[in-house]
């Protein structure tokens, strides 16, 4: 099962991103700072990179597809960072706080 | 067991010892700055990762992106929204911690599962090395040639949208200066004098 000639197996690499990418959902639903909220975003998009990483050279090694994705995925993630970091500084303009607690304008 | 690979597995253990208590910090640290900081060691331990996974390209591509634009940004968030603020307690917090962190954990031990009990197809063909950065050009001119150009789109728009919701808000002044000029037409050559004898 697991390949033992390569000198780390591809499951090493799957099991850290798991630990990052579950790491990053509970300060996603934790963080009272929307600051760290933003930050854990960006701990999951790096999570599911390393996956890509991974596989595009243990499985696809050939036709580096993963790779491709994965630098899709970090211009998308430097896009988010953009426009939610704007959106924060918007909120923090009308509320005068960062407290997740407190943003409820799209309650209905 | 040579001398390669045992260099690989331990650059291996230290750069997975950075990612994991680095992400640790971020998550748990209250001081935000430090999370920042910590969040800056991660990426660039993350580089290192695509390093021993013979991706040159996309390490130097996380190093820049990342850590020099994504990093930087939210450190200026931070210094920008920083104001000391005790926050509100609320109750049940614990508890809700408490679960979430149980849920994560579920989440942890299925992909734990799924990682170790799936056959992966190894090994694969033969990672190509140092021609990855030609291939990739190849790829984004051909078959990925669509998303290159939506993600060039996607910049736009997001940079074109982060400066309309970031900037501040001075039309109002403007119209009503405009009002202004408006009621007053005889003294409209000078607002400022205007201004003044209101006062």
């Amino acid at each position: 099962m697991i390949n033992s000639e390569a000198p780390i197996p591809l499951e090493a690499y799957l099991l850290v991103a798991s630990i990052l990418f579950c790491i990053g959902v509970w300060g996603l639903i934790n963080s009272r700072n929307a600051v760290r909220v933003l930050m854990s975003i960006e701990l999951m998009l790096n999570a599911v990179n390393i996956n890509m990483m991974a596989f595009s050279s243990y499985i696809d090694g050939d036709l580096i597809r993963g790779q491709v994705f994965t630098v899709f995925v970090i211009t998308v993630a430097a896009a988010e960072a953009a426009v939610g970091l704007a959106i924060l500084l918007s909120l923090y303009r009308n509320r005068t706080t960062v407290d997740m607690e407190s943003f409820n304008l799209l309650k209905w | 067991m040579n001398i390669v690979s045992s260099t690989q597995q331990i650059c291996f253990l230290i750069l997975t010892i950075i990612i994991i208590g680095g992400s640790l910090g971020v998550v748990l640290i209250n001081n935000i700055v430090y999370s920042a900081f910590l969040l800056g060691g991660v990426f660039m331990s993350v580089a290192g990762l695509y390093l021993l996974l013979n991706a040159s390209f996309v390490a130097a591509a996380q190093v820049l992106v990342y850590v020099g634009a994504v990093n930087v940004l939210i450190l200026f968030a931070i210094m920008l929204v920083n104001k000391r603020e005790e926050l509100k307690p609320i109750k049940g917090l614990k508890i809700r911690k408490f679960f979430s962190g149980i849920v994560c954990g579920g989440l942890l031990l299925l992909l734990f599962r799924v990682d170790i009990t799936t056959k992966w197809s190894l090994p694969g063909p033969k990672a190509i090395g140092e021609e990855a950065t030609e291939r990739i050009g190849e790829h984004l001119f051909t078959d990925y040639l669509l998303p290159f150009e939506l993600a060039s789109v996607l910049l736009l728009m997001a940079m074109i949208g982060a400066i309309v919701l970031a900037r501040r808000d001075i039309f109002i002044d403007k119209a009503q200066i405009n009002i202004q000029q408006q009621n007053l037409i005889d003294n409209s050559n000078n607002i400022a004098l205007i201004d003044q004898s209101e006062d």
